[in-house]
């Protein structure tokens, strides 16, 4: 069905660096002038990695747009990143700049690890979304804008003192000027549905304009729509009517000089989908609960980025999930400890304020000793910060945020796909070692999503809840288990093993309330040399490159795919660096010493102050550290980093 | 393997006594529930005391079942926790003035909106005991406390106006000297399906001696006491010789016998009515005009939290295609590579 008639195969040409984009546009205006001669004739270009960016007010459907691009990617069998971009107000100024909604998308035929530094294709449904994004885009880039909303009223809504269209700014953009909202509307008319309902439909026309762009199957966009609406059948034959008119348009007109086309990944064989950060946490917790035989309780209050975790929970009743919303974060935290305490797998999920909130029930967890999940998904702090943005400064909070001695796990998913394996961590070790965790994710990892290999829970750990059988005559509340010096979990309910459990401190084995000097400062060091021999059951740390050179670059949590993508790329240019992400951050796993001893310069890279710097220095103090900080509450660009590498192998070298 | 055997006042007492100061109202509270559990028929092994903080809140290590002493105001979430977790639990909250109206009045009002079936002791002393005399959300106005030297200048909480008006479905008011009463209600409170709260008035020997003695004293009790039963009419006094009748929008004490007033003139107590106008009025009624509410004042049937959720989970289950992780994980749209 497509009119492939001519292919362009140019592999590498066209991955990120500015020499192939150079060379991009002038076989652009080579190909131009071919297709004036055969007529529609478009040729395809093939990519190894192509990024996408829509965006536009936040009621124009950038988000599911968004995601039906990535989901037919998917399909096709691309590797996918993808990163929503949003106004912290539900409905911002309509056109303006501050309204602007985002979600970018990152598919490719080689790895990627990141939704991308800058956009191969911008899609701007006004003049605010253009303004927003002319600094995120690459030199070159097709810009497909809707013309019927570049008008004087909304230049001035987007603070434009000229025509961006015709200021000469655009100069070098492969700019295609589609009447998006006109072209809906007459398609709309017929259905008889209201104007409010075409301007919701509008999205299905740049869906169209893309399947053609990057020489989709209409078929999967179809079944995607017929999937979405299911239940409002009313609107399915519209939007499909819509679908095929943006598609039909952009075959068409010429203003398209050519199409991509990225190919199936070269993924191992297996199920695939695409999850988000914030539904991974969730099914981890799932998992886990499964696995350890425990009903699963989230005790949550809605915050943003954290609410996902919470609706998706919700959602859970068929396997029994108990999701209590509770009044408010206290109640969140204190309601997972009493269903800790009745014999449940009990989390709690939130971001920094609510995480501020939970301190004192964390204490409660940590000299009850039960199982406790926190989930902190960080935003730009302090107080109401930035909701909507990522940033890592929550680490001092959850490493020392409480009163009296209360060390608690510490440790931190580092890709959307990986909440998953690190929910499922965090429940594993709260459950085997009888202590609260608390997993950091982030803005960025809950609501970015990326291709995950769906695992079978059969090959997931084993994890083994320390219970108590009924009217054991041995039991003793603050017994521990020689090895991990966890205590035993024996539930309300069970006959003979009445006891009670508080916030006073306990006596040693019997748990009841002492206020001996020795005993606290014996249970104070039992306390703690129970999370440091966390360390004997987590994994070693992994070096991604040698494990001896120049330059160990050192992040943690949701950097990940950026780090990894610049120490890459790094590689494969002849550097002498390597990278160590740490997942596993209270306790550190134990070769950390060793790794770090064998690189001349250690730099730690995260989006915050130097938190986990500071953190390494008073762990680790043999070694000196440099720091790259970034606190824009977005994350780190490849270039940046790169660039930050090269400056200091530089110096290293003279 | 203790179920088949009878179930005394012995198998909830404690080795050690409990520790609060000799003549708090506490220990009469609690010889009250170690008798009246055992006759509810609950399987000792069953029952989960929780509290928050305050003298009160002591109350888990001083009875012989599961127990557990939470956070300064928590106590509720922490209940609800155990609770949804284990709905065959039957849970008792302890709190105090302070710990469920002040620094945890969030949560409490919530539980009572929320009807999960937990019973709630609530002592109310009008004071801070455990922190030594500072006022409470209680605490009359104009009272001289350490933290009031010259008077509160607030208006206090009736804990009976706040439940009904967080939802709460059962309220009953006890005094602590009489156990009879502590027992017949907690019985009450157990049977009830639902959120049941119970406000002790708890008398502080240290700071706060007597504050309820206008209504507690022997000498006073019988009139200025009027202890509700469902069904029977509202009288009071030695003899039973006052009433409350309905005298246009409010109520009004007469003896009766005198100004024509027949026995049948005397309001009939019905703690099941759903409307709550009549509890409000029998909740606030206060000293010299009107007698104390004291009993079941109200106890109406409303759907129980758990046993909504429970429900979903079952229709849930039942309709779900997804039966386990790995159904989840599988479902939707996946792509085979
Ligand atoms: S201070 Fe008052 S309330 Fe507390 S134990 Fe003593 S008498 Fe009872």
């Amino acid at each position: 069905m497509l009119s492939i008639n001519v292919i362009y195969i140019i592999n590498d040409l066209f991955s990120s660096n500015s020499h192939g984009l150079f060379a991009y546009i002038s076989l652009t205006l080579l190909i131009k002038s071919a297709a004036e001669i055969m007529k529609k004739r478009v040729k395809v270009i093939e990519r190894d990695d192509v990024v996408v960016k829509f965006a536009g007010d936040s009621g124009d459907g950038i988000q599911l747009t968004g995601a039906q691009f990535s989901d037919t990617s998917a399909f096709i069998g691309n590797d996918l990143a993808t990163f929503p971009d949003y106004p912290a107000e539900i409905r911002a100024p309509q056109g303006t700049v501050a309204g602007v909604s985002g979600f970018q998308v990152h598919i490719g035929h080689k790895e990627v690890s990141t939704p991308g530094d800058l956009a191969d294709v911008l899609v701007a449904m006004n003049p605010a979304a253009l303004k927003a994004n002319m600094k995120w885009i690459k030199p070159g880039a097709t810009i497909i804008v809707d013309i019927d909303n570049f008008d004087s009223r909304h230049y001035k809504l987007a603070d434009y003192i000229e025509d961006p269209l015709e200021d000469g700014s655009l100069e070098g953009y492969n700019v295609v000027k589609a009447p998006i909202t006109d072209m809906t509307r007459d398609v709309i008319k017929k259905f008889g549905l209201s104007s409010k309902i075409a301007e919701k439909t509008k999205n299905q026309f740049v869906a169209g304009i893309l399947f053609w762009l990057f020489n989709r199957d209409l078929s999967i966009g179809e079944d995607f729509l017929r999937d979405r609406f299911k239940s409002k059948p009313e609107l399915i034959d519209a939007n499909l009517e819509v679908l095929h008119a943006g598609y039909n348009y952009a075959e068409t007109i010429e203003a398209i000089e050519a199409t991509y086309q990225v190919k199936p990944a070269e993924k191992g064989a297996g199920l695939y989908r695409n999850i988000s950060g914030n539904v991974a946490v969730a099914w981890g917790l799932l998992a886990a609960a499964e696995k350890a035989g425990r009903k699963l309780f989230l005790g949550s209050y809605p915050i943003t980025p954290a609410s996902e975790i919470l609706q998706e929970l919700a959602k859970m009743k068929n396997l029994g999930a108990v999701v209590f919303q509770a009044e408010d974060e206290i109640a969140g935290i204190c309601s997972a400890i009493g269903a800790s305490f009745a014999g449940c797998l009990g989390v709690s999920s939130t971001s920094g304020p609510g995480l501020s909130l939970k301190s004192e029930g964390l204490g409660l967890a940590v000299i009850t000793e039960l199982p406790l999940v926190v989930v902190d998904v960080q935003r730009g702090g302090p107080s109401t910060g930035l909701p909507t943005k990522t940033e890592q400064s929550d680490l001092f909070q959850a490493l020392y945020g409480r009163h009296g001695e209360s060390q608690v796990v510490v440790i931190a998913s580092s890709s959307p796909a990986n909440c998953f394996d690190f929910a499922f961590e965090a429940s594993r070790i709260a459950i085997e070692h009888m202590t609260p965790v608390i997993l950091l994710s982030d803005g960025y990892l809950a609501n970015g999503s990326e291709l995950w290999h769906i695992p079978q829970v059969k090959d997931l750990p084993d994890i083994k809840a320390p219970l108590v059988q009924d009217n054991d005559p041995e039991y003793q509340p603050y017994k521990r288990n020689p090895e991990t010096l966890a205590r035993s979990w024996a539930l309300p309910g069970q006959p003979g093993l009445r006891h009670h459990i508080g916030g006073l401190e306990k006596a040693d084995l019997t748990g009841e309330i002492s206020y001996d000097p020795y005993n606290h400062e014996k249970m104070t060091h039992m306390r703690n040399e129970k999370i440091a021999r966390v360390a004997k059951y987590i994994p070693l740390q992994e070096v991604i490159g040698p494990d001896k050179g120049d330059l160990l670059v050192v992040g943690w949590g949701g950097t990940f795919g950026a780090l990894y993508t610049a120490v890459v790329e790094m590689q494969e240019e002849g550097k002498s660096i390597s990278l160590v992400q740490f997942n596993y951050i209270n306790p550190m796993p134990v070769n950390v010493q060793e790794i770090f001893g064998k690189f001349k310069k250690i730099i730690v890279c995260e989006l915050n102050l130097g938190q986990f710097a500071s953190y390494l220095r008073s762990q680790l103090p043999g070694f000196s550290y440099l720091q790259f900080n970034k606190v824009q509450g977005l994350p780190f660009l490849i270039s940046e980093l790169k660039q930050q590498f090269s400056e200091v192998l530089n110096n290293i070298e003279k | 393997m203790e179920n088949n055997c009878v179930v005394t006042v012995q198998d909830f007492k404690m080795d050690k006594a409990a520790r609060w100061c000799p003549g708090c109202g506490g220990h009469a509270v609690l010889a009250a529930i170690q008798r009246a559990l055992p006759e509810t028929g609950i399987d000792k092994e069953k029952v989960v005391f929780v509290s928050g903080i305050g003298c009160s809140s002591r109350f888990p290590y001083y009875i012989n079942t599961y127990g557990f002493h939470g956070l300064h105001g928590r106590g509720p979430a922490i209940a609800s926790g155990i609770k949804l977790a284990n709905p065959d639990l039957s849970v008792w909250l302890v709190t105090g003035d302070g710990d469920s109206m002040a620094i945890g009045g969030n949560h409490f009002i919530h539980l009572l909106r929320r009807n999960l079936d937990i019973k709630i002791l609530l002592f109310n002393n009008k004071i801070y005991g455990l922190t030594k005399g500072q006022y409470s959300p209680t605490t009359p106005k104009g009272s001289v406390t350490k933290s009031s030297p010259d008077g509160t200048i607030e208006d206090p909480f009736l804990p009976g106006e706040l439940a009904m008006g967080a939802q709460g479905n059962f309220f009953a008011r006890v005094v602590d000297n009489d156990l009879e009463m502590m027992k017949e209600v907690f019985m009450q409170a157990a049977r009830h399906k639902g959120t049941a709260l119970i406000e002790v008035l708890q008398n502080c020997v240290i700071f706060n001696d007597d504050i309820h003695a206008e209504i507690t004293s022997k000498e006073l009790r019988d009139e200025h006491q009027l202890y509700l039963k469902h069904g029977e009419p509202m009288r009071f006094g030695k003899n039973k010789e006052f009433g409350l009748i309905q005298d246009g929008t409010r109520f009004k004490v007469v003896k009766v016998g005198e100004n024509g007033v027949r026995p049948e003139d005397i309001l009939v107590h019905n703690a099941l009515d759903h409307d709550d106008t009549k509890d409000y009025m029998l909740v606030r009624m206060s000293l010299p005009n009107y007698p104390i509410a004291m009993g079941v004042i109200r106890s109406c049937e409303s759907g129980v939290y758990e046993d909504l959720m429970y429900k979903q989970f079952s229709i849930s289950k039942a309709k779900s295609r997804i039966k386990t992780v790995d159904d989840l994980l599988t479902s939707g749209n996946t792509f085979s590579i």
